[in-house]
């Protein structure tokens, strides 16, 4: 990645009495959560964790509760502070920062989306989006005219003078998100936003982000601990365990190759075809096959490609950069479909 | 923030080997307590009247002489000691001068015809208008009402005197304590700091302090507002802190992410969040001033409190409860008017209005006017500006209720005695001779290894370091006399808890009909219990301890009905389907699962008898709270009294301590929960 | 909303009008303020007077009988503040009380503000003189003559023994606040007794009061003057006689009280401010059946006021011959 918005170094959290010594003493860091705990009465959140983010991306760390996720979407903006490492953003490091410059990166790089939303209750839905505003010193007419649009365009018109407590859950995330629009940061951390909200709303939501991103291209750090949602939004998706990244790539890398058991055992319920690409189900050219057989590419998701397999007399042709790398058939996509379903 | 931390934690520090060693203790404590009964009881037999630290009431030790010197010294270098010329004396004279204002606007002026500014008229009006503006027309009509009424019972001047000395000390207590309480919400540093100095405060007697404040700040309505303030601060800091620290971490995240800086997140977040848990702290604390306000007569404060001394001295029960009946409606209209003031403040209690903020406001504007018209009618009309003297029906009341007292005085008077001599007889004076007539070096290693037993050697530790003070302030066998009293009434109170607050922590009913009685209980001040029981009564331990139980029972009632009626309703489910009677449930299920607030009660009860008996000292309680009323009026035993206030201060710390111990028994991995003053 | 605004056009002018037409009520008819003060002010620069009020009727009388006259013939703003007696002499530092109008004794206290702080003096005796000593109930004398000597009240110490007294026979006092010695002196005479407090002289009246009417065994603190001693005339216990210093240090008394000449003190400030109620203070005297008539009158219902009134009309001499 040749300009990454943001990225992390060895970056450590250790909560506990004397967490600050654990990441420099090469015998402490190495031993595993359970026994530093036991050795130390430390307990480290986040373990020498390296992952650039590149711009305009959306990228996702995933994992179980306890798993150090928000721990780690904290220290990007030192809401909690790190033990050690560097965090970089357009280069400096956030570590370095004195306050005046960390408020200013929470102030204007940036903004949060919070699990429980974190609104103010004696605020109605206007002041509660030009709160940030409000804090960098915004007048009053610039920042509610800046936050109207925010709000329409989190689809809130017609809401502005009501108060928290009067909006679904659904609507009050919105509220959120509009507050972390509002400043026009150039990151959005997102800390598992809609895990509070009922799976239907939850879905509108998804979307909503999708659709966010794809009208104003902000690069985007999302926590979440489902896996069917990283998969959906997630560029690239970072799997974290115990404090430790277990795997960082896309999404069908983790699920075509997962990197140990436990990637293996969470993904094993994922329906493969939906998220894996062709480029793992293609088989060398079989003799046989005719040359002018159908073509796809081998991003295509194995689901859009059931058509024009099943379409096909012969087998498909997959294609990738121009060139052919080899061959999927009827078999090959159903093996995919009955391995999912025999895993669940 | 730490959400990872709170979901891992309780997992792994539960090893199951944990239990065993919980069992030992257990076992150890009862043989603790065992042996400490035993050795108790052998030491009462064989060494009875040894040992006792009897000091008779009219004799000093050197440390009481040394004391009393403090008197002399304070007398001589008032005038030129630079901590009383920069420090004392200016802040007196402030004080004085805002409590002159208040004072000479609702009350009396000091010079000429000795006439409030405003009239009673005026002041009706405005303080009626205040409480509309603050809370709403219900409680504005309240306080015009309560306030007539004080006219009408003749009393008006007084009520006046004492609403001007609470309404200067609320002030002062607000600018004093609303900074430290947001200081204390944002700080855990000074919330360390000051939490132990409030819980100081709040086991104070409040008779206590009179008498050295009386020394350094003189008599008069400014040692009162200082005397007030001290006892009222606790309520507004504690709540406001709380209030402050009490924001949703997410909430408080949510502002930080977006760049505050500590002005911003106080002025934006913290204060508007906190409003309505400050608000109430101004409720409580208005409370506590009136209720020391009227105390503090016996600091020369002018008011109603003055009636009450008044009353107690000439056992006039008449006047005395003419006076309460005032105290009492003006402790009702402040809470009220406070209590809408909270709601007023609570968010977004705005939108709910039935008429515009537009309106309200041309409305209030316009009974501003009317109280203008008020004011300028009281400055001119004689009618308007002294409460017209035919309108008086208090000596109705005070004839009424005396002629009722004497009734009961005459036909009660078997009923009456019996009972009191019965109870003095029957229980208080052997428990009270358990304490002081076995030798005190065993009675303290008793309390010692009891408070080993309730707590761990810590505690023990606690108990022997006030034991210690006690013993070498000379007052042993009088704080033993008071710890009698003290215990026996806790012991009434926790029995009225119990029934009480199980009947109404079962029934909605019973609780709609009690609630409202033990509110007003709480809201009455100390003083008012007194006359009515000296009636009854005598000046005897005996009223004291009843005293003590009335003013003690409505929190120990409330706690515990609150803890009973806190009971998950499936495990009442689980319980009642299982086939368990009425009883079984009460035993077997509500008083264990409530055994965390019944201790919560039993150290509020505590705290509230201690400082009652204190108190009853008036009214013939002997023991440590006799020295301090005897301190405050004999400057030859001005020492011992100070001594007796501080044994005092250390009886209500080891008493507290030791309860509280009590209360976090049941799971030991809690934190001990600080106390709640209700 | 709009109809509140309607109601709000249609009540405020009638508020208005309320107003302006209690204003105009205000110009006419009835007393005004500044005729009061005008009817008040002018007969002398008198000012204002704090008279701390004791916790005995025969004080109450001293204090309403001056107060109606500085109020009445002077024209003085009097306010009575109810404070113990020590708590009074504090007063005078902070200049909440001016006048003590009858004092028992004190050495200590005298010494303290009049002489060693300079912020009182005394205003000369009231005229009564005072008894302290302890008294027993007019039938127990017909019943145990011997009674009347300390020596003997050992031999009858379980007669006096009460549920407060802790098995040893009871010596009632009143207000701790009253001047007392009876605890070191039933140390120093070697008593079996226990002091017990009351609480206030009335609760000692009507405790004496109960004893004689029930014939009930009764020892307590007493003194004169007092009004109830003509209602029920107490038996007075001698005690050691009192020989001058006998009771100079407070723990080791074992003899009778002084006789008191009782004695008015006055605020320092308040004594060279030249006011006529100063004056009146130093003028003030009378004589114990004076004080007695007058509490009998409190006691009995009257107010203080009016009964000072009823008195200060029954004699106009005695007060024409304070104000000269």
């Amino acid at each position: 990645m040749s300009n990454p918005d943001i990225s992390v170094r060895n970056l450590w959290k250790v909560f506990g009495p004397g967490g600050e010594k654990i990441p420099k003493d090469a015998s402490l860091s190495a031993l595993s959560a359970a026994e530093l705990l036991a050795r130390t009465g430390c307990n480290a959140a986040v373990r020498d964790m390296n992952f650039d983010v590149g711009k305009g991306e959306v990228f996702v760390v995933m994992g179980l509760s306890g798993s150090g996720k928000s721990t780690l979407i904290r220290c990007l903006t030192r809401l909690i502070e790190p033990t050690s490492g560097r965090v970089l953003v357009d280069g400096k490091d956030v570590l370095e920062a004195g306050t005046g410059e960390l408020r200013e990166l929470r102030r204007r790089k940036m903004s949060m989306v919070f699990q429980h939303f974190g609104l103010l209750p004696h605020r109605t839905v206007l002041d509660n989006v030009s709160y940030g505003l409000q804090i960098r010193g915004a007048g009053k007419a610039q920042r509610y005219a800046k936050s109207r649009e925010i709000i329409e365009l989190v689809g809130l018109k017609g809401y502005e003078q009501h108060f928290p407590d009067q909006l679904s859950g659904g609507m009050q995330q919105r509220v959120g998100l509009g507050r972390a629009l509002a400043g026009d940061p150039d990151t959005i951390l997102f800390d598992e936003p809609f895990s509070a909200l009922d799976p239907l709303i939850r879905r509108d939501m998804q979307a909503e982000v999708i659709r966010l991103h794809k009208e104003m291209g902000k690069t985007m750090v999302f926590v979440t601990h489902d896996l069917s949602e990283a998969l959906k939004l997630g560029d690239r998706i970072l799997i974290m365990r115990n404090g430790e990244m277990v795997q960082c790539g896309t999404g069908d890398d983790l699920v075509g190759s997962p990197a140990d058991q436990y990637i293996a055992d969470f993904v094993s319920e994922v329906p493969r075809a939906d998220v894996l690409t062709l480029k793992w189900i293609t088989g060398p050219v079989a003799f046989g096959t005719p040359a002018d057989a159908p073509v796809l590419a081998a991003g295509t998701v194995i689901r859009d490609a059931i058509p024009a397999v099943m379409n096909s007399s012969c087998p498909v042709l997959v294609e990738d950069a121009g060139r052919i790398t080899g061959q999927i058939d009827r078999d090959s996509i159903l093996s995919v479909i009955l391995g999912t379903e025999a895993a669940a | 923030m730490s959400t990872l931390i709170r979901e891992r934690v309780p997992v792994r520090n539960t090893p199951p080997a944990a239990v065993r060693p919980q069992r030992r203790r257990l076992g150890r404590r009862t043989i603790l307590l065992g042996g400490a009964a035993v050795a108790w009881l052998l030491g009462f037999i064989f060494l009875h009247g040894t040992a006792t630290l009897n000091l008779p009431a009219s004799e000093l030790t050197d440390l009481h002489r040394t004391l009393n010197q403090v008197n002399a010294w304070v007398a001589d270098n008032r005038a030129d000691n630079p901590v009383f010329q920069y420090l004392l004396t200016p802040l007196r004279s402030a004080v004085d001068v805002v409590a002159n204002l208040f004072t000479g606007i609702f009350a009396a002026s000091t010079t000429g015809l000795r006439l409030p500014e405003i009239g009673w008229l005026g002041t009706v009006a405005l303080l009626g208008w205040i409480a509309w503006a603050a809370g709403n027309i219900r409680v504005a009509l309240l306080t015009v009402a309560v306030f007539i009424f004080f006219g009408l019972q003749g009393l008006f001047v007084d009520a006046a005197y004492s609403f001007a000395l609470v309404l200067t000390a609320v002030l002062f207590t607000l600018l004093t304590g609303i900074p430290l309480g947001i200081l204390a919400g944002i700080s855990a540093r000074v919330s360390k700091v000051i939490t132990p100095v409030l819980d100081f405060m709040q086991i104070l007697p409040t008779f206590v302090y009179l008498a050295p404040l009386a020394l350094i700040f003189l008599i008069g309505p400014a040692s009162a507002v200082i005397a007030t303030v001290i006892y009222a601060a606790p309520p507004v800091i504690r709540l406001t802190a709380h209030g402050i620290r009490g924001i949703p971490a997410d909430t408080r995240e949510a502002s930080d992410s977006l760049g505050t800086t500590g002005v911003q997140r106080l002025i934006t977040l913290q204060l508007p969040l906190a409003r309505r848990t400050i608000v109430m702290g101004i409720n409580q604390t208005t409370m506590a001033a009136l209720s020391m306000v009227t105390i503090a007569a016996l600091i020369a404060a002018p008011g109603l409190g003055q009636v009450v001394v008044r009353a107690l001295q000439s056992l006039d029960v008449g006047t005395a409860v003419n006076a309460g009946l005032s105290i009492v409606l003006l402790a009702i209209a402040l809470d009220r008017v406070t209590t809408a003031a909270s709601r007023r403040a609570e968010p977004g209690a705005a939108r709910n209005r039935r008429i515009s903020r537009r309106t309200r406001y041309i409305l209030l504007g316009a009974g501003f006017v009317v109280v203008l018209a008020a004011i300028q009618l009281s400055r001119t009309m004689l009618w308007a500006a002294v409460f017209p003297k035919d309108l008086n029906i208090g000596p109705g009341i005070v004839d009424g209720v005396t002629a009722a007292s004497q009734w009961l005085q005459t036909n009660l008077f078997f009923l009456t005695v019996s009972l009191r001599e019965g109870v003095t007889n029957g229980v208080l004076n052997p428990f009270q001779s358990l304490l002081t007539d076995t030798p005190f070096y065993l009675l303290a290693l008793v309390i010692i290894a009891v408070a080993c037993a309730l707590g761990r050697w810590q505690l023990g530790l606690v108990a022997a370091a006030c034991l210690a003070v006690i013993i070498c302030l000379g007052l042993w066998s009088d704080a033993m006399v008071t710890l009698a009293g003290t215990l026996v009434a806790t012991s009434v109170v926790m029995i009225l808890g119990v029934i009480f607050g199980v009947a109404m922590g079962r029934s909605n009913r019973v609780d709609q009909i009690m609630r409202p009685l033990l509110d007003a209980g709480q809201t009455m001040p100390a003083f008012v219990y007194l006359v009515p029981f000296l009636g009854l009564f005598g000046a005897t331990r005996f009223t004291a301890i009843v005293a003590g139980i009335i003013y003690a029972a409505p929190v120990a009632i409330k706690i515990t009905a609150d803890g009973i009626a806190a009971i998950s309703p499936t495990v009442m489910e689980a319980a009642v389907s299982a086939g368990s009677t009425p009883w079984q449930i009460i035993t077997k299920v509500q008083l264990p699962m409530a055994r965390k607030s019944l201790a919560l009660a039993a150290n509020q009860g505590l705290i509230y008898v201690l400082a009652m008996v204190v108190v009853g000292a008036l009214v013939g309680a002997g023991g440590l709270g006799y020295d301090v009323v005897a301190g405050f009026v004999q400057s030859s035993l001005f020492g011992k009294g100070l001594a007796a206030g501080l044994a005092i201060v250390f009886l209500g710390i080891l008493l507290d301590r030791m309860t509280q111990a009590a209360a976090v028994r049941p799971a030991r991995k809690t934190a001990p929960g600080k106390p709640v003053r209700h | 909303m709009s109809r509140t605004s309607q109601l709000l056009k249609r009540t405020l002018p009638a508020l208005a009008g309320t107003a302006a037409a209690a204003l105009m009520l205000a110009g006419c008819g009835g007393a005004t303020v500044n005729q009061a003060v005008a009817g008040n002010g002018s007969a002398t620069p008198c000012g204002s007077v704090n008279v701390a009020l004791n916790a005995w009727v025969g004080y109450t009388a001293d204090a309403a009988v001056y107060s109606y006259v500085a109020q009445n013939k002077l024209g003085c703003t009097v306010t009575q503040k109810e404070l113990s007696e020590q708590i009074s002499w504090q007063g005078f530092g902070s200049g909440e009380v001016d006048v003590i109008m009858e004092n028992w004794g004190h050495a200590d206290l005298a010494k303290q503000y009049i002489t060693d702080q300079k912020v009182a003096v005394d205003a000369g005796p009231t005229g009564n003189e005072g008894h302290i000593g302890w008294y027993v109930p007019p039938w127990m004398v017909q019943k145990y003559p011997d009674i009347l000597d300390y020596k003997n009240l050992d031999k009858y110490a379980s007669l006096f023994a009460t549920s407060e007294s802790s098995g040893k026979g009871q010596v009632l006092d009143g207000d701790p606040a009253f001047v007392t010695n009876d605890e070191a002196l039933v140390k120093n005479l070697g008593l079996n007794y226990k002091v017990v407090f009351s609480g206030s002289e009335a609760a000692l009246i009507q405790s004496f009061r109960t004893a004689e009417k029930n014939k009930t065994p009764l020892l307590g603190y007493f003194y004169e003057p007092q009004w109830f001693l003509s209602e029920v005339p107490l038996k007075k216990v001698s005690l050691p006689p009192y020989t001058p210093g006998c009771d100079s240090d407070p723990e080791k008394v074992a003899c009778d009280y002084p006789d008191y000449k009782l004695n008015k003190i006055i605020s320092k400030k308040f004594a060279d401010s030249g006011s006529p109620a100063a004056k009146l203070a130093k003028a003030f005297t009378w004589t114990n059946a004076d004080q007695n008539s007058v509490a009998t009158d409190i006691q009995g219902g009257m107010k203080p006021e009016a009964a000072a009134k009823k008195w200060v009309d029954a004699h106009p001499d005695q007060v024409a011959a304070w104000l000269k």
